[in-house]
């Protein structure tokens, strides 16, 4: 299989979780779309790595990963928070930073 | 010393007066501020009189002294001294305002003495004097124009003394009003001679006029008439009068001062002294003498009906500066002059008189409160009787001399237009002698109002505190009149000065009898050498013609004041219910009031609203608030992609990354 | 290469059925289920491409640790079925719209590309390409900085959601409350101050 296959599917992927971003009001699932677009960049990185047949691009999908546990830990925070005072657990409610 | 040293004596003498005053008022004790004031006067008068021997010690063409105590200005075409000029004319108004002053001073020390603006009364008046006595002295225009101003101010300070009165304050601000007109009329008139001289000072100007204009050329004629403006503003005359009687607002002694004796006689001084100018300009002259009889005439009417004391007196100073105001335009100097010095004798007599008067009933001022106060204050009665004998030319009086000699020399100039002036001037002598004992009768005579039975029995009448205009209530705390009320027959410096004024309004007349003495013609003569008219007086028998017909016509004003106050009382009232639109006409004062509202005050006021609803509102704040308007608003529209909403943000990256890379891909393409 | 390419479509089904199960699937439980299954997916794919421990991470790390993380956050908060018709408007409806443009848009970069390489197939890869041994030394040698960054980063977010989850003190009962009144005041802000506003009232 070329590699190009591999990044046309990542395409999909990515973009498959930015219409779930746009969709989705519950915050969770927001963030489980999140994942998606992170995983189809991942997936692109990594063919490219292959491609180049280099290890650097599965080193950078490594970091992803990290930075990917680390943002779903600050984000479930925040939605614990948000339970926890009772506030309703939907991204259009929270609509109070405006101008 | 010299004339000119005697000069800025006298000026010096009132300014320090005020200085001191002004500066030390807090340390002064009880009345020593009125008796330090008083002071200053009788220096200033002293030094009159030594400036009229040095003056008269001069042969008789040098008898025009002028001292200069710096250059003023000193630029490009104007050489301005500070400087006075001594002469004849000078000392005569300077003798006359410091003596008059001088007896004030001393009637008001007990007049305010209860009052709490004591000191800054007194403060007031010295600076008036200073002023009077400054626009008399200058030597050349700019200086005048700066006593002019002065005078201006000090009656703005003086009419509107008691601040907190509504009232007072608003007749103050007319009479500033009117008089800066009368100061514009004045600078544009200094302008249009320098224009045409190239001089300020009058000796230079009253040279270069003959060659510079031609007879009745047009900027001679407008710049007399300028002066006039200013002669009829400062002396009241039609149509710039209107602030005369409001300014009665004013302590007593102060119109006797200021309305009586000096600074409406500035007017009559200002022709006077540019008497060449007028006679190269005829035609201003007979302007000046028509208004002068339209006004004598005009006042005399309204004084007819008028019930408030001190108006009636004013309108009479109106009437009687009307009458100088032709004598002085009709060339006759020395007949307009003398008028000037015995009304100031019998006008200042009179207000002294109604001052008490006005005491006795409380501060009312209106003639119907009173009457019947000739066994309770004998004194006030007799002085007030001799003023307006005076006043109405009865014969042997001083004013009956002076008055029927502008009349004789106004009929004596010929053609027609001046024995016309002339016959509407005997008119008004006898309107004047009819409503000068009118206020005879109506006050002193008849049924006696309770006041003045208080006053028989020898306890004085303390009336409650109100506005005499409005009657309003008002204390008697600073800005207010004081608490008591004094009268003549009570308070000796109250006495004394009145004593001599009716002396001198019985007997003052002695320099001027025509054919017996002309002390005063004789002494005026170096001032109007050169002019044309100075030998056009009339002949014995029309003198002689003169006097017998004036002095008929003031006897028979008397006898119907007489017949119509006390022989038939009440019988006016039934005149006045016959005629109601006349008498409406009269007393509203011919209308001016109402036609100068409706012709000035109201376009400005409106020109007033225009400009802050049109221009300020709309223009201003339009423009000020259509730009901030237009930032708001680009402001708002940016404002809305903040919206908060998460989903929105997240649209717009989806956007701009589609955006990026759709630019991308064209440009790699 | 024929089980390799029989391979890859199973994958590639799989994962984007996963993925489509996330977006789609209302119960949030059911989400976090689907993406499991999308994460092996392509933890698979992953192994096609010879890289074996971050295969081996993904399923560990990913699917393990981080999304059992969201299964228990899931259970604390008791997903609510939201329908799916976007309330949110216009912006919700247009979203798929832009989804599928930028599909479009990668798509075409990604097919008119002319990199050669990603139309042929790669060559053998080398011995240990992908291995740990591999991973660790470019970790410590190459990619040291990154490596240290990643780790402090690690540490930031442990200590963010510390703070953010915890429990203040008398926060609860009354913080509760005061932080509802406070969303609710803020949630209807009074206009914004204006000169005229302010003006006028002076006026």
């Amino acid at each position: 299989m070329s590699p190009g296959w591999f990044v046309a599917l990542s395409a999909v992927i990515f973009c498959i979780g930015v219409g779930g971003v746009l969709m989705r009001r519950n915050p969770l699932v927001v963030l489980l779309c999140l994942e998606l677009m992170l995983n189809g960049g991942n997936l692109a990185l990594i063919s490219f790595a292959r491609m180049h047949g280099t290890g650097d691009g599965q080193i950078f999908a490594l970091i992803v990963m990290v930075v990917a546990a680390c943002e779903v830990v600050v984000g479930l925070g925040l939605i614990v928070a948000m339970y926890r005072r009772r506030l309703a657990i939907d991204v259009d409610s929270m609509s109070e930073l405006r101008g | 010393m010299s004339a000119g040293a005697y000069g800025w004596l006298v000026l010096a003498s009132p300014l320090a007066g005020m200085i001191l005053i002004a500066l030390g008022w807090r340390v002064l004790p009880g009345r020593s501020a009125g008796w330090l004031a008083a002071l200053a006067i009788l220096g200033s008068f002293v030094a009159s009189v030594g400036a009229l021997l040095a003056l008269q010690s001069l042969p008789e063409e040098e008898r025009a002294v002028t001292s200069s105590a710096f250059a003023y200005a000193q630029t490009v075409g104007v050489d301005v001294d500070l400087g006075i000029l001594v002469d004849p004319l000078s000392v005569f108004m300077v003798l006359v305002v410091s003596g008059v002053s001088f007896l004030i001073h001393v009637y008001s020390i007990a007049y305010m003495g209860s009052d709490r603006g004591y000191a800054r009364y007194f403060a007031y008046l010295n600076f008036f004097v200073f002023s009077m006595l400054l626009l008399v002295l200058a030597g050349n225009f700019v200086l005048l124009t700066v006593g002019w101003a002065f005078v201006g101010a000090a009656s703005y300070l003086l009419i509107s003394f008691w601040y907190r009165r509504d009232t007072a304050t608003r007749a103050g601000i007319k009479a500033f009003v009117i008089n800066v007109i009368g100061d514009v009329g004045l600078v544009i008139a200094t302008f249009l001679l320098f224009s045409g001289t190239g001089a300020l000072d009058y000796a230079g100007v009253f040279e270069a006029a003959p060659e510079a204009f031609n007879r009745n050329d047009g900027t001679l004629v407008a710049a007399c008439l300028m002066l006039l403006v200013g002669a009829f503003a400062k002396s009241g005359q039609l149509p710039l009068h209107t602030w005369l009687p409001d300014a009665m607002e004013g302590p007593t002694p102060v119109s006797a001062l200021i309305h009586a004796a000096t600074m409406v006689t500035a007017g009559v001084y200002l022709i006077a002294r540019t008497h060449p100018l007028f006679e190269l300009a005829p035609a201003a002259a007979d302007v000046g003498a028509i208004v002068g009889t339209a006004t004598l005439f005009f006042a005399a009417t309204v004084a007819l009906v008028q019930t408030d004391l001190k108006r009636i007196i004013a309108y009479s100073t109106i009437s009687q500066i009307g009458y100088m105001i032709l004598g002085v335009s009709a060339f006759a100097y020395g007949a307009g002059l003398f008028h000037l010095m015995t009304h100031a004798f019998f006008k200042a007599l009179l207000f002294m008189a109604a001052g008490s008067v006005i005491g006795a009933v409380g501060g009312n001022q209106s003639i119907e409160r009173m009457g019947g106060f000739r066994f309770a204050m004998p004194f006030t009665h007799v002085t007030f009787a001799i003023g307006a004998l005076s006043l109405a030319a009865f014969p042997l009086t001083a004013g009956f001399f002076s008055k029927d000699e502008i009349l004789a020399f106004t009929l004596n100039r010929g053609g027609t237009l001046y024995p016309t002036l002339a016959v509407v001037g005997y008119v008004g002598a006898f309107m004047t002698a009819f409503y000068a004992f009118r206020m005879v009768f109506r006050v002193f005579w008849g049924e006696p109002v309770p006041e003045a039975l208080v006053l028989e029995r020898g306890d004085m009448p303390h009336g409650e505190h109100a506005n005499p205009a409005t009657g309003e209530p008002e204390d008697s705390d600073v800005g207010f009149p004081g608490p008591d009320h004094h009268i003549a027959d009570r308070e000796r410096s109250m006495k004394a000065p009145m004593f001599l004024l009716a002396l001198l309004a019985l007997v003052g007349g002695a320099v001027g009898i025509p054919l017996v003495s002309d002390t005063l013609e004789h002494f005026l003569e170096p001032t109007f050498a050169e002019s044309a008219f100075i030998e056009q007086v009339p002949s014995e028998s029309a003198e002689i013609t003169g006097l017998v017909v004036g002095g008929l016509v003031g006897i028979a004003g008397i006898l119907l004041a007489r017949e119509l106050y006390l022989r038939r009382p009440g019988s006016t009232l039934a005149m006045v219910a016959r005629m109601p639109r006349l008498h409406r006409f009269l007393e509203r004062k011919w209308y001016f009031d109402e036609l100068f509202d409706v012709v000035f005050v109201r376009p400005a006021k409106g020109f007033g609203r225009i400009g802050r609803e049109g221009i300020e509102t709309g223009v201003v704040q339009g423009l000020m608030g259509g730009t901030s308007g237009i930032v708001r608003a680009g402001a708002h529209l940016a404002r809305t992609v903040q919206s908060g909403y998460l989903r929105a943000y997240a649209l717009l990256l989806v956007i701009g990354l589609s955006a990026m890379a759709l630019y991308f891909l064209i440009v790699s393409a | 290469m024929l089980f390799e390419q029989v391979l890859f479509f199973v994958a590639a089904a799989g994962a984007i059925a996963g993925a489509l199960g996330v977006v789609m699937i209302q119960n949030p439980f059911y989400s976090v289920l689907a993406l499991v299954g999308h994460l092996v997916a392509l933890a698979l794919l992953f192994l096609l491409l010879r890289a074996e421990f971050l295969a081996a991470a993904q399923l560990v790390v990913y699917a393990g640790a981080v999304m059992v993380l969201y299964v228990f956050v899931v259970a604390y908060i008791g997903g609510a079925d939201e329908p799916l018709s976007p309330e949110g408007g216009a912006i919700a409806r247009l979203g798929p719209l832009f989804a599928l443009a930028l599909l479009l848009e990668l798509t075409i970069a990604v097919g008119g590309s002319e990199l050669a390489a990603l139309e042929s197939a790669p060559g053998t890869a080398a011995p240990g390409f992908g291995s740990p041994a591999q991973i660790g030394a470019l970790l410590l040698s190459k990619f040291l900085i990154p490596f240290e960054a990643a780790s402090f980063l690690l540490l930031v977010a442990a200590v963010g959601a510390v703070v953010l989850a915890r429990r203040r003190r008398g926060l609860e009962e009354a913080g509760a409350e005061g932080a509802t009144q406070v969303a609710r005041e803020v949630r209807e802000p009074a206009e914004p101050a204006t000169v005229a506003g302010a003006s006028g009232e002076a006026r």
